[in-house]
């Protein structure tokens, strides 16, 4: 049985991504060439906007994601604290996002308790 | 502050990677593994370059490497110098030989480097002598070597004295990305040897003393944007140790010597080749570094590049010594080239003054 049948998640896929457009090209074409304009330099550093995808990739535990930004945050000259601390945020913020429900747990326990 | 290497030299620990030929074997997909990517020199053909020839522009940096000893012992080194590589150094009648060219030829720029070049016992005297025949002088100082000891310690004296411009590598600005390539404490000696040449006067805007630094990725992956990265090193250098310097040159690891070892040795050979394939750009030909300079040996033999020099790839010229030197046969000749050129013309392309493009 080969490597993909076994598993969900192959890093080999990865270098198969263009090929979506294999099935549907115009949107395909337009979603890479979005893509690639998001990631230029603008009123944010190449090197921040990959330390936010890697942040974002953590959060939707993306493996390919986070192998993929790993590398860019590298080649963009960030390094291992950067990126921890990055790694960090994406944490504290889906931790805080879960924590700060707790104030409607607590309005409605107020609520219904004496 | 003492440094602790991450490594010995090939050399030394007798690697068969020491043979040159052997590395080529590699290179070209007949030892160790079979991986191949297409000739380099069918690639540039296909780029538009007759017969996958490239050819030298004008010679204008005559690079002198002085030898192999060296206080560091890097993991990534392309030379393979160390504290054991006490035998290949040049000699005063070398020297003297190149002196004989530098004299007779237009030849603008003289490019110093090793191993430690300032290691060599001719090195001051070297440098005098290139001025004294007007000579722009580069010298390829990696740092430590200022604070290593009592008697390197007026270098940066030395260099402002003879308005030496400095190139120097730092691969990063964190201690933990730069001493995890060249050694323990290399960062720390780093920034004090920076300082101490900021004091001189070297790195200052308005100074004619120029300090240049070196950024290579610290593992198997490409340089990103030189502007990009000499920004984020400016501004962090300045904020936390308040060290200014002039450009940055941001330059790619070449598959050859030690780097080629690392990528072995973690499995990352192959998928680095296909990277630097993947990134080939015929823009950068036009700018690799051997076609304005040429590099000479402590042994004084004749090579396209440093990189050459290392895997003994002699130039393909009349002349192979500097003793027969002949700079029109040499302006003619054909570059000799190999696999490890991908190094040169990935991305922006890269050279010893950095990004190409
Ligand atoms: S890279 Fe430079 S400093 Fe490091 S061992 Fe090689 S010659 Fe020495
Ligand atoms: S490795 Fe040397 S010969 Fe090859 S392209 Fe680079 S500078 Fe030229």
């Amino acid at each position: 049985m080969a490597m993909a049948e076994k598993h969900y998640f192959d890093p080999e896929d990865l270098k198969k991504f263009g090929q979506i457009g294999e099935w549907q090209k115009p949107m395909a074409d337009k979603f890479f060439a979005w893509y690639g304009e998001v990631f230029k330099e603008g009123a944010l550093t190449e090197r921040e906007k990959a330390l936010i995808a890697l942040a974002v990739a953590h959060t939707v535990q993306c493996p390919y994601c986070i192998d993929a930004y790993t590398t860019t945050c590298l080649e963009k000259g960030a390094d291992e604290e950067q990126m921890m601390e990055a790694v960090h945020v994406a944490a504290a913020i889906r931790a805080g996002s879960s924590l700060v429900f707790a104030t409607q747990m607590m309005n409605h326990a107020k609520r219904i308790t004496m | 502050m003492s440094i602790h290497p991450r490594t010995q030299t090939l050399a030394r620990r007798q690697s068969p990677l020491s043979d040159t030929f052997y590395q080529l074997k590699v290179l070209n997909g007949y030892a160790v593994t079979d991986a191949k990517v297409p000739p380099f020199s069918e690639t540039i053909r296909r780029a538009g370059y007759v017969d996958g020839i490239l050819r030298p522009t004008r010679i204008e940096i005559f690079q002198v490497n002085v030898g192999k000893l060296c206080n560091q012992t890097c993991a990534h080194c392309h030379v393979d110098a160390g504290p054991d590589r006490k035998q290949e150094n040049m000699t005063k009648e070398t020297f003297d030989l190149c002196l004989a060219v530098l004299q007779r030829y237009d030849i603008p720029t003289v490019d110093i480097t090793g191993g430690a070049p300032e290691m060599n016992p001719h090195f001051r005297w070297f440098v005098e002598q290139c001025r004294a025949l007007g000579k722009h002088v580069m010298d390829r100082c990696n740092l430590t070597i200022i604070t290593s000891h009592e008697r390197y310690r007026d270098l940066p004296q030395f260099f402002a004295k003879h308005h030496v411009e400095v190139i120097s590598s730092l691969p990063h600005y964190s201690a933990r990305r730069t001493d995890g390539q060249r050694g323990e404490g290399v960062f720390e000696a780093s920034i004090e040897a920076l300082r101490m040449l900021n004091d001189v006067g070297y790195g200052h805007p308005d100074s004619q003393l120029k300090i240049n630094l070196v950024y290579n990725p610290t593992g198997a992956f490409l340089p990103g944007n030189q502007e990009a990265l000499e920004r984020e090193f400016k501004t962090q250098l300045q904020r936390k140790y308040g060290i200014v310097f002039n450009r940055l040159y941001a330059i790619t690891n070449m598959p050859i010597s030690r780097f080629l070892e690392y990528l072995l040795e973690s499995n990352q050979y192959e998928s680095y080749m296909q990277t630097l394939l993947n990134a080939f750009n015929p823009a950068a030909v036009a700018g690799v570094m051997c076609r304005n300079t040429l590099s000479v040996s402590w042994d004084g033999y004749l090579y396209d590049c440093d990189f050459n020099q290392m895997l003994d790839l002699k130039v393909n010229a009349s002349c192979v010594h500097i003793r027969d030197f002949d700079l029109s046969a040499l302006e003619q000749r054909a570059i000799v080239l190999n696999q490890h050129c991908y190094g040169c013309t990935a991305g922006a392309g890269s050279s010893c003054g950095g990004q190409v493009v």
